[in-house]
Formats: C-alpha cells, sequence, structure tokens
C-alpha cells in the first residue's frame, strides 16, 4: 500500500518537478520527442503506403504479366525502336510454350480520328486486343456481347466503346449496332465495356474515351506495322512471378538468338514481383527509421543525462535532507531513475502525439496514398518503451550521485 | 530497557583532512544524557559542536571511540543500518527547517514515514497526530509558502517527531526566528519535555540554552564544562548580567521620560 505510494509520491514529485520546469523539460526531451515523432509518423506512413498501393495492386491485378520490347542500355540510339519490339511471331510462340501462363492478349496502342454522323473527334485511343482481355482486364461488357474469337479469326470490323466514348461521340446510350468510322473505316459497335477506376499509380483517376477493335483488325490497318506494344498475360498462380520471368525469357531469347551474356532485347514485368520489392523496400525504411531513431535517443539520453545531472545538483539540500530522514541511498537512486523515465516518457508521448498529428495533416494532404496511415501498436509500445529504457540508462549516472551524496555536505549546499 | 540511557559516547574521536591539513573535530569525547533529559550543547564556531551534531544524528560515523544511542552501537554499523537508525531513532529540525518547498504540511511530515516499511500502515494518521501535537491540525494542506516561519518550524518538528525518535536533535531551531517566535518555540520544546521527550539542542544563544536542564560547553573538540543549567557558572553570569542590564535599562528609560516630561 505504501509502497504504491512511495512509488505515487516519486512519479508525482518527478511530475511535479516536469511542470515547473516545463521548457526546459520540453528542450531537454526533445531528441527523445523528435526520435519517436520520426519513427511513428515514418512507419504509420511506410505502413499506409503499402496498404493502398498493395489494395491498388489488388485491383489493378497482381498476376498480370506485361511483356514488351526493351532497347538494352548499350544500345540505345544504335538500333531503331521497332526492331526490339514483340513481334506476332513472338506472341504466338509465348501463347504457344508459356507454361507458367494463363490468359493471353496483345495491346495494340493506336490513336484514330473517329467520325459518327456529322460528329468527328480525333486522336481517339484506340487498342487492338484479343477476346481473353476482357477476363484479364476484369472489364466485362455493360451491354451488347463482348469479343470473341470469330471477331479475331475473321478479322470483322466490330468495335466496343466505353462510355466516356458514348458521351464525346454523342452516340445512344444501346449503341450496339450503330456504325463509327475510324481511320475512314466503318466499324459495327457490338458492346459497351464497362469503365474501370485504377489508382493515380497507374495514370488512372480520369477515364479516357476507348475505342477497341480486334487485334487482327488493328494489324490491318497500318500494314507497315507487324509489332505489339505489350504482350499482356496473366499468371497461373501468383506464386509463379519468378518462374514466368524466366520461362518467357528463355522463349523470347531463344527466337530472338541472344548469346549467353547478351542482354534481354525485351522486358517481362510481373506485378507480383514489384509487390515483393516494394515490401522489401517497406520493410527496410521500417528498419532505417528504427535506426534514426536509435540516434536521436542517444542524443536524447545525452541530454536527459546533462538535465539530470543539473537536477540533481539543484537539489543536492532535498536529497541531503531525505538522507537525513532515512531514505536509502538506493532509494534515492531509484528515485532519480523514475524522474529520468517519467521525463523521457513524457518526451515519448508528446512525440507519439506529434506524430500522430504529422500522420492526420498528411492523410488531409494525400488522402490516395495515406488513407491506410495509422501508427500500428508495435511502433507505439516500442517507442515509448525505447525511451523509457533511454531514461533508465541516461538517469543511472545522475541517479548514482544523488545516492553517493554525503547528508553532512548535502545540507550545507547552498 | 528503561535504564538504558538515551545516549553513551565513551572517548569518541573525529578527525577531518582538508586539503592535506589534518583537522582533529573532537578530541576524546565522553557523555552521556539520560533518557528524558533537555540538554543544550554550546560552544563557539570551531568549537567541534556540529561535528557532534552530526556524529549524534548519525550522519557522520566517529574516527575513534564509541556511539551507543538508545543502547545500539552505532559506530559498528554499515551505512544501510545508519539510514535505518536515522529514520526511527532521530527526530532532526534544523535551523532553516529543510521543509520541501511542494509538499503540504501534511506531506512533509509523512515523508520520514515513507522511507520504513513498518510505517506504511497508519502513515497519515500518524502524521496528523503528530501535526496535532505542535498544534497546527487546522494547516494540514498548507504548503511552506503558505506558513509563517514559527509554524514552518513547527511542521518541521512534528517531521522530528512523527516516528516517535529516542532524541529530538535540534540544530539552532531558532537561528531563523524572531525572538517571540523563538520564546514560543522554546516554550513547545518545554512542553515536549514535559512529555518524556529526550532532546538536545545545538546553540550558541545563552537564553535559548537557558531553556534547557543542562548545558554542555564544547571548546577546541573538547568538553569544557557539563554542568545542570542552575550550577553553570557561565550562564549564571550571563542571567545576572541580563539582569543588571534590565534594571539600567528601565531607569535609564524612567530618567529619560522624566527629562522628557519636565521639558
Amino acid at each position: 500500500m505504501m509502497f504504491v505510494m512511495l512509488l505515487f509520491q516519486t512519479v508525482l514529485t518527478a511530475m511535479t518537478q516536469i511542470w515547473a520546469n516545463k521548457v526546459r523539460a520540453l528542450l531537454t526531451t526533445l531528441g527523445i520527442v523528435i526520435g519517436v515523432t520520426a519513427v511513428v509518423a515514418t512507419v504509420a506512413a511506410v505502413q499506409g503506403l503499402e496498404t493502398s498501393i498493395l489494395s491498388e495492386f489488388e485491383t489493378f491485378g497482381t498476376k498480370k504479366v506485361y511483356i514488351d520490347g526493351r532497347t538494352p542500355r548499350k544500345l540505345r540510339g544504335r538500333i531503331p525502336r521497332w526492331k526490339v519490339e514483340l513481334k506476332m511471331h513472338e506472341v504466338h510462340a509465348v501463347v504457344k510454350n508459356a507454361t507458367t501462363l494463363a490468359r493471353f492478349t496483345p495491346l495494340i496502342f493506336m490513336g484514330f480520328d473517329v467520325e459518327f454522323e456529322d460528329q468527328k473527334v480525333t486522336g481517339v485511343q484506340v487498342m487492338g486486343i484479343w477476346p481473353a482481355w476482357h477476363d484479364i482486364e476484369a472489364r466485362s461488357v455493360l451491354s451488347g456481347r463482348p469479343f470473341n474469337s470469330v471477331d479475331e479469326e475473321q478479322q470483322l470490323s466490330v468495335c466496343l466503346v466505353n462510355d466516356k466514348a458514348i458521351e464525346i461521340l454523342g452516340l445512344n446510350k444501346e449503341p450496339a449496332g450503330t456504325a463509327i468510322r475510324l481511320g475512314g473505316r466503318r466499324f459495327n459497335i457490338v458492346g459497351v465495356v464497362e469503365t474501370k477506376t485504377v489508382g493515380p499509380m497507374f495514370g488512372g483517376g480520369a477515364t479516357q474515351a476507348e475505342v477497341f477493335i480486334p487485334a487482327s483488325v488493328a494489324l490491318n490497318l497500318q500494314p507497315t506495322r507487324k509489332w505489339v506494344n505489350f504482350l499482356l498475360a496473366e499468371l497461373k498462380t501468383p506464386d509463379m512471378a519468378e518462374e514466368a520471368k524466366a520461362e518467357v525469357g528463355s522463349i523470347l531469347r531463344r527466337i530472338r538468338q541472344l548469346e549467353p551474356g547478351e542482354e534481354d532485347t525485351f522486358d517481362v514485368a510481373v506485378l507480383q514481383s514489384f509487390i515483393d520489392q516494394f515490401k522489401k523496400v517497406s520493410r527496410i525504411i521500417t528498419f532505417g527509421s528504427v535506426g534514426v531513431v536509435a540516434i536521436s535517443l542517444l542524443v536524447g539520453g545525452i541530454g536527459i543525462m546533462n538535465i539530470m545531472l543539473v537536477s540533481v545538483s539543484e537539489r543536492t539540500r532535498e536529497i541531503g535532507l531525505r538522507k537525513a530522514l532515512g531514505a536509502r541511498p538506493e532509494v534515492i537512486l531509484v528515485q532519480f531513475l523514475i524522474e529520468a523515465v517519467t521525463l523521457c516518457m513524457f518526451g515519448g508521448f508528446i512525440g507519439l502525439a506529434l506524430g500522430w498529428s504529422i500522420i492526420q495533416v498528411a492523410k488531409a494532404a494525400a488522402p490516395d496514398m495515406l488513407k491506410f496511415a495509422a501508427i500500428p501498436l508495435w511502433a507505439a509500445v516500442l517507442a515509448v518503451g525505447a525511451a523509457a529504457i533511454t531514461g533508465i540508462i541516461a538517469g543511472m549516472f545522475p541517479a548514482i550521485k544523488a545516492a553517493r551524496l554525503n547528508p553532512i555536505d548535502a545540507l550545507r549546499h547552498e | 530497557m528503561t535504564t538504558t540511557p538515551a545516549i553513551q559516547i565513551r572517548s569518541l574521536s573525529k578527525d577531518y583532512r582538508i586539503g592535506t591539513e589534518k583537522v582533529r573535530a573532537l578530541r576524546g569525547i565522553d557523555l552521556t544524557i539520560q533518557r528524558n533529559e533537555f540538554v543544550a550543547i554550546m560552544g563557539a564556531s570551531g568549537s567541534g559542536k556540529s561535528t557532534l551534531m552530526n556524529v549524534l544524528g548519525c550522519l557522520d560515523r566517529p574516527t575513534a571511540g564509541e556511539y551507543l544511542l538508545a543502547g545500539k552501537p552505532t559506530h559498528r554499523m554499515g551505512s544501510g543500518r545508519l539510514s535505518r537508525v536515522r529514520n526511527e531513532e532521530i527526530g532532526f529540525v534544523f535551523q532553516s527547517f529543510e521543509l520541501l518547498p511542494k509538499m503540504t504540511a501534511l506531506g512533509n511530515v509523512m515523508l520520514p514515514l515513507l522511507y520504513s516499511p513498518k510505517y506504511w500502515w497508519g502513515a497519515r494518521g500518524m502524521a496528523k497526530k503528530s501535526l496535532a501535537r505542535v498544534s497546527l491540525s487546522d494547516r494540514l494542506t498548507h504548503r511552506p509558502n503558505q506558513l509563517s516561519g514559527g509554524q514552518r518550524q513547527r511542521v518541521a518538528i512534528a517531521r522530528a517527531l512523527v516516528t516517535n525518535p529516542s532524541i529530538l536533535l535540534a540544530d539552532e531551531p531558532t537561528g531563523n526566528l524572531d525572538s517571540k517566535t523563538s520564546n514560543d518555540m522554546m516554550a513547545l520544546f518545554k512542553q515536549l519535555h514535559s512529555e518524556g521527550q529526550t532532546i538536545i539542542i545545538v546553540t550558541h544563544e545563552e537564553d535559548i540554552a537557558g531553556n534547557a536542564n543542562r548545558i554542555v560547553r564544547l571548546r577546541d573538540g573538547k568538553i569544557l564544562s557539563d554542568f545542570p543549567t542552575d550550577q553553570d557558572p557561565t550562564h549564571q553570569a550571563y542571567i545576572r548580567a541580563a539582569a543588571t542590564a534590565a534594571v539600567q535599562l528601565a531607569e535609564a528609560t524612567v530618567t529619560v521620560g522624566a527629562a522628557g516630561g519636565a521639558a
């Protein structure tokens, strides 16, 4: 009972000391405040960013694999771009041989003037695709029908549009059966594709007018062009990311007859591997911020030690009195340790509050990126705990000094 | 037990080293103080009275000799046990009160009780009772800066008495008080003495020492004289001189008053 009271009284004494020297206490614990603020805000931001990015990846589709031509650094400017682009025969080779991939579609980006009745819209994005595109991108039709293999094989002049295209061309709400002209050629609209909003990371946000045509038709529209922008495929299972990269790589290297040691003239990007990398980076940042905290706690600890030494010399008479009244040296030691710990935890809690405020401000400033940012419990406990341990370490020397004071000299101290 | 003297000191000496110089503050003191004595220790500065005070209060250990407090050989104790003796057997009253400014009167009085688990139950009650003994029951929640000098010294006395110590040790207890408050304070000491408390005060003022029943005078670290107050020649001479001075002052006042009246 009284032990609790002694403890309580000691903590209370410490608090009164802090309160009586508010500015000093604040300046003293600045190192700890900054350290805790930094770690808490960083961890919260990184974790929040990770959550929002991962959830964005999730909506974008983590199983997607993008394959396209890429000029190696050494050859940049020496060979024309089209030479490395993915050709249709390469697309077919990958489709035929890749065991790690399931669905496939080439992506052929083009821009055409689109005409409907007397309306003419210039530079509309037109994309050549295969029917599997609907499944890979998870974009089905809202009305009409999706593409099928007949459209592709028969090279039918059919197209799909999205709602934005309907809007700018002034089509009616159910445009299936209506004809529009793309690059002077007549196309029948067979369906309306839903518009999928992707996060700002992937260039989403504002939706554009989109027109889709079968890939074979797209290549026919530009006879000189024999290449596709991307081959988009899907992993059979999410854990096949690295396998798929290796497999597609070996298929394309064989076709392109690249010698061992020669650099790839293509790129296989798997979102899953980006995610793995991102997770690794965020872990590094988290550990890094813990390192920052260690340094600032060291600096903060020196400040605490300094102020505790000041406190011991300021309160020499009090120490002398307490000893004269029968306080054993250990009691004095514990008293000053508790004071140092209280001071540090005070700084820790201020840091926690400050970190929380920073996160709130950041969330208000960048709601897309940081909407999931929150201080994890482990970070809060770790930060305040580390502050308390700093208090014990930094307070030890001044506390020992106080405990060893000779009561006679202490009472004579001015 | 009751026959054991409060204090027994045998050939006690204390040496200090200030720089390279050795100071022999106490040079063989023999002193026995019985329970319920009221003793004044007097001496000029440098006589060793402060050193004796520190040794009596177990704040300092003698270089040689024996010191038995209530029969316990303190000269053989380690610092931990001395802390306990200070806590339980000795009540200190300091010249400058030494109250903690941020604590209430009650908190200050409870302070010694915090340092010994055996007092933890009922500490508040003990502290209140002790404050009642010095007539401060109505000042429990006052802080030192809300109290007068005399009240502060009473709080200090209540704190000294709270553990029912064997001896009450007061170092110049009236040094920071005006003469009226000093008289009140000495009346309080006398009352405590009449209640059975053993009291030792260290002072350099003859009229304060006159309240004690016994005066021990120190010079150069030795006991110069040790008499009951009414047999102490120095004190008796002081009383006579003071009386003479008072009479002379009264006569002078009358003369001046008469001259003023004539003019």
